[in-house]
């Protein structure tokens, strides 16, 4: 990154955060400049900083790179070997729990909440469960609300719901949509409560008995991850559990000595 | 034979390197592993395109007959001289400006993920002229972007010569994208990876 460009992308950061309130400072920049640089070619303009005017001034242009800023990619029972290995780790001890409540930050368009909510009703927690789905992207949470994806993938999220110890059939949880779509059953969503929560700016959920947070933290830098990881642990009930991506850790980060590893190559931590 | 003589002067400038290969990728990255120097002190950075769920077999694979270290490349964390990284399947990888790694979920890019193009791109950026570009079989025309811009901040770019890989495609849309390349055979690719002599000073800043 040049110097000059790097100026403009942290005055660009400035004006969003200090006009709009949404702070990406403390994201990681190469991924977050490989999206400005989508803004730029699709607001066509040639420089980071022909976009300051453009998103001070335009409120409709604003919204769209928040778009852009937060494109959420997820999907159905992502990392199938996760799935397979929390049912053996994580489910024997929430079975002891008479009611659970979990935090599933950043859900995004919502692909893992039904996931889960899935895995859930197989091993018949379901019922006593409460989950908070939250982002603070609300077009993604809309979707996500929704329950309405798209039917090409389905092929693909049916053979990550059997790598993922699936007991039943993929079919039996969802309806055919339009001719291109199909609608998660409504019955999935019955104890899920989507709500906006902004990880960068908002506090605490209390007294989770399980925190997921999957492929978040890598778009923060050190200094957010940590704010966000101790945000996890003031969120959790003692025992509680934290499941990260497969490529996330909670090593050199401020809380690595507060959890201990449960499922190391799965990143299944528990508080101790 | 080959001559590299309007590029010699760039080898000890050279940091790091960055593979991206696609189809045929087992059989080309074992013979380059087994005949790569023992002291090979670059940091060779990899992205082949895998199935999402490859577990890390051929990371096993090929620590058995590389002679240095490999791993995947880790979130946040330096590179090392002297060690070959892949990076993860179904993860971008990027690099950031304080030369560590970073990883992302984003959209697939050239429908790949990890692309070649991201971690070219980026790459490029922190390494400028520093950085060398190889691009092995494949059947699709990820890394032919990330190669040209490369090639475009003073990097040397490679292609493994499309008569002589097992999938010329990949290879020639990068000699399209950047004519400038040299077009070298499995055989001459190594010749050329092990006779990069960096400069003590380069790689010192990384310890």
């Amino acid at each position: 990154m040049t110097k000059t460009e790097e100026i403009e992308i942290n005055l660009l950061l400035d004006a969003i955060y200090r006009k709009y309130g949404y702070d990406f400072r403390n994201y990681a920049r190469a991924s977050l400049k490989r999206r400005i640089q989508n803004c730029i070619l699709r607001a066509e303009v040639n420089s980071v900083s022909a976009l300051i005017p453009l998103i001070l001034h335009d409120k409709d242009f604003f919204s769209e790179v928040l778009v852009q800023f937060s494109v959420p990619v997820t999907e159905m029972f992502r990392d199938p070997i996760f799935y397979h290995a929390f049912r053996l780790q994580v489910i024997p001890y929430l079975q002891t729990y008479p009611f659970i409540k979990i935090w599933h930050a950043g859900c995004a368009t919502g692909e893992e909440v039904y996931s889960f909510a899935i895995m859930l009703k197989e091993e018949g927690l379901y019922d006593r469960t409460t989950i908070f789905a939250t982002d603070f992207n609300e077009e993604a949470l809309n979707t996500a609300k929704e329950g309405i994806y798209r039917l090409a993938n389905v092929k693909y999220y049916t053979n990550n719901y059997q790598k993922a110890g699936g007991k039943s059939t993929f079919s039996d949880y969802y309806y055919a949509g339009g001719y291109d779509s199909v609608i998660m059953d409504a019955s999935l969503k019955k104890n899920v409560t989507f709500a906006h929560h902004n990880l960068v700016s908002d506090g605490v959920f209390g007294e989770m008995h399980l925190i997921l947070c999957r492929n978040v933290l890598i778009y923060f830098d050190k200094q957010l991850q940590n704010r966000v990881l101790n945000l996890f642990r003031n969120s959790l009930i003692r025992k509680g559990f934290l499941c990260l991506g497969t490529c996330e850790s909670l090593q050199f980060s401020s809380v690595e000595n507060a959890f201990e590893e449960i499922e190391p190559e799965y990143k299944i931590y528990r508080l101790s | 034979m080959y001559s590299f003589s309007p590029i010699q002067d760039n080898f000890s400038a050279l940091e790091v390197v960055v593979i991206g290969v696609s189809a045929g990728g087992m059989s080309v990255l074992s013979e380059i592993f087994q005949q790569l120097r023992p002291d090979f002190r670059l940091p060779l950075l990899i992205v082949q395109h895998l199935h999402p769920h490859q577990g890390n077999f051929h990371i096993e694979y090929f620590s058995e007959i590389a002679p240095i270290p490999v791993q995947e490349m880790e979130e946040k964390q330096p590179i090392h001289p002297a060690r070959i990284y892949f990076a993860p399947a179904n993860y971008h990888a990027l690099i950031e400006s304080d030369k560590t790694f970073a990883l992302s979920v984003d959209e697939k890019v050239n429908y790949a993920r990890p692309s070649i193009d991201v971690l070219f791109e980026t790459a490029s950026e922190v390494f400028q002229h520093h950085l060398l570009g190889i691009i092995l079989t494949g059947a699709n025309r990820d890394g032919a972007k990330g190669l040209r811009q490369i090639a475009d901040f003073g990097g040397i770019t490679i292609v493994q010569d499309p008569d002589t890989a097992q999938f010329a495609a990949m290879p020639q849309f990068a000699l399209e994208a950047t004519p400038s390349s040299q077009a070298l055979n499995l055989s001459e690719i190594v010749v050329f990876l092990n006779s990069i002599h960096p400069k003590l000073s380069n790689l010192s800043k990384y310890w």
